[in-house]
């Protein structure tokens, strides 16, 4: 009865009618039913983490498989093997590491500035062809990317950026529709007076964007922030395709370069693969409210 | 004030249409030329980067163009080598199975995985973290896990399975036929993410039909079936598109799991995998580009079939009056 009392489900219970020992048995083992669920659910996304953190930590000449498994570190505490895969000549994921930042840092400058820009535009600037353009704009979401590929890298090919961070980094600057729709839903719920206001004080639109839009934007702007970080960080076909050197490799191709390749020391694979993982769930933690929130957005407005 | 030519139906319709729109302002005409300016990024954009290449894949769909000789128009020639093209036909196997299986089974298990996040009980908080956990996690790094734990001799999975009392379980990634279902099992280990956009929507049903429903005396399920589900068909249109779309998507897992050549036998040799190795490793970029077109017609028809359909099972608030 005290577990029934702790926890309430969906709606409270309405304790004038059907409050009897039989109710409140069945809501205990209802209860208990959906904690051994949640547990179970739990252990299987944490244990194959502690397993590979494990694997992460082990010496080179100790077996990476063991019966019954080892899921979280115990015996050994490696911490070399980072430094390894990070500074190995061959692979060195230092090196790739800071080349996805800069990628993705030119990304996040891009998205920013372009998509509110263009946010504004769709969500309060009157203009001939608006709400056509706004449709177009919802339609290119649909459109598969991966179509777009071959002309876009021929195009890039023949004006000499093959090889080059510069084709990840420049559509960012021209607009994603996906960010665009989001900032501008956004937009659309700040009120109007405080732009009518700066308007009759003689501000001119741009104006009225950075100083008063803009701001008031930050949080739709944080969230698309984490969306391109995490796109950018992940990505592997983008940068298998325009990029072709190893001291330009970004993290993912290193770690498909290093599972297609070679047969590696499976502790310094999976060093490496906490390397890739390690900065998301930094993200993931700090900025959990954002980061759901905007998932959770982009399917209640879409 | 605007329509004062309505009444003289007889006059030309040019001379109507001008008497009907109101002479434009300075103010509007400034705000219209901001417009422009403010989504100009946009427009360059779709124009350079979308329409021109949807436009040049369209044209080198007709030569066989290979990046060091010059290209040769061949029209359909392309379109009527997929007819007999082995790995064309493989990656549609391959992509359709996968679709068939991973979009259902990824829905039903996000909408039991919401609706379980979705009771008010202590520490949810800290399940929803764990479990929401995948959302952020590359496909590059789950897959080069997954492997790990997929290993048919060594891996946990198979531990597990043979612990259990299965003697001789599925060789997965080296298997032609479990590798796919293994690529799903790996997306289900993920489906957090897609729990996170459930779990939005059903937060977005009012309490108050709740309330109604318990007054009225509804069980649980009853109150899923005939509450919850229909206000959460708009979410799973949402989805089903997304879902779809990003079927035909796949290419990161398929590449680190079985490489480039598509796995044991073509066993994940996925549609954009095929056509990434026709392109950029066989330096077909015509063939490869209809391929491109091939996807976008399929995909096309696909999402038009899906918005046709929905108005049967898609339900609205406000249609509800």
């Amino acid at each position: 009865v005290a577990a029934a009392d702790d926890a309430v489900t969906e709606t409270p219970p309405r304790r004038t009618i059907g409050w009897n020992a039989r109710y409140a048995l069945r809501r205990a083992g209802f209860i208990g039913l959906a904690y051994a669920l949640l547990l179970a659910l739990s252990l299987m996304i944490l244990m194959p983490l502690g397993w590979m953190i494990t694997v992460a930590l082990k010496p080179d000449n100790v077996p990476v498989f063991t019966l019954p498994p080892q899921w979280f570190p115990s015996e050994y505490w490696e911490w070399g093997n980072f430094g390894r895969a990070l500074t190995d000549p061959a692979r060195p994921f230092l090196r790739y590491t800071v080349n996805t930042l800069i990628i993705v840092g030119g990304e996040i400058a891009g998205t920013l500035f372009s998509c509110s820009l263009v946010a504004y535009a769709f969500a309060r600037l009157r203009w001939r062809g608006r709400d056509l353009l706004f449709n177009l704009l919802i339609i290119t979401m649909l459109i598969p990317w991966q179509v777009l590929m071959i002309p876009q890298f021929l195009m890039f090919f023949k004006v000499g950026w093959y090889g080059t961070f510069l084709p990840l980094i420049v559509p960012a600057f021209f607009g994603n529709a996906f960010f665009i729709f989001l900032i501008r839903q956004y937009m659309r719920t700040i009120p109007r007076e405080l732009e009518l206001a700066a308007r009759v004080d003689g501000c001119n639109h741009f104006q009225v964007f950075w100083h008063i839009v803009l701001p008031l934007c930050k949080p739709v702007l944080a969230v698309c922030v984490v969306f391109v970080f995490l796109g950018g960080w992940n990505d592997l076909l983008g940068p298998l395709i325009y990029l072709d050197s190893n001291d330009k490799f970004t993290v993912a191709i290193g770690m498909a370069n290093m599972v297609t390749r070679a047969d590696p020391n499976l502790n310094l694979l999976m060093a490496a693969n906490l390397i890739m993982m390690i900065p998301a769930v930094l993200l993931y933690f700090f900025a959990q409210e954002k980061l759901i929130g905007g998932i959770a957005s982009v399917g209640l407005k879409g | 004030v605007g329509d004062l030519g309505s009444h003289h139906v007889t006059e030309p319709a040019t001379a109507r249409r001008r008497a009907r729109r109101p002479r434009k302002t300075k103010a509007a005409r400034r705000e219209e030329r901001a417009g422009f300016l403010f989504a100009s990024p946009w427009l360059i954009g779709t124009l350079v980067f979308l329409i021109g290449p949807i436009v040049a894949s369209m044209l080198l769909s007709f030569t066989n163009w290979n990046l060091i000789s010059d290209a040769k128009w061949e029209g359909l020639e392309n379109y009527r080598d997929m007819v007999g093209d082995r790995n064309f036909r493989q990656s549609i196997k391959v992509t359709l199975f996968y679709a068939i299986l991973a979009v259902p089974l990824f829905q039903l298990a996000g909408i039991a995985l919401a609706t379980l996040l979705n009771l008010r009980l202590r520490g949810m908080y800290l399940f929803r973290t764990i479990l929401f956990l995948p959302a952020v996690l590359s496909g590059v790094a789950v897959a080069v896990l997954w492997a790990q734990l997929l290993n048919p001799d060594l891996g946990i999975i198979n531990q597990v399975l043979r612990a259990i009392g299965i003697d001789d379980p599925p060789r997965w990634l080296q298997s032609p036929s479990w590798a796919v279902p293994a690529v799903v099992l790996m997306g289900l280990w993920g489906v957090g993410s897609g729990a996170i956009i459930y779990l939005a929507g059903l937060q977005n049903i009012p309490p108050q039909l709740y309330q109604a429903a318990k007054i009225d005396g509804a069980r649980t399920w009853r109150t899923f079936w005939h509450i919850t589900l229909p206000l959460l068909t708009p979410t799973l249109l949402f989805t089903l598109l997304i879902g779809v779309i990003g079927a035909f998507q796949v290419f990161d897992v398929a590449y680190i799991l079985g490489g480039s050549r598509g796995g044991t036998r073509g066993a994940l040799l996925f549609y954009v995998l095929n056509m990434w190795n026709e392109g950029f490793r066989n330096g077909r970029f015509g063939y490869a580009s209809a391929l491109a077109w091939v996807l976008v017609v399929v995909a096309a028809i696909v999402i038009v079939l899906i918005f046709r359909t929905s108005s049967r099972w898609v339900y609205y608030e406000s249609e509800g009056g």
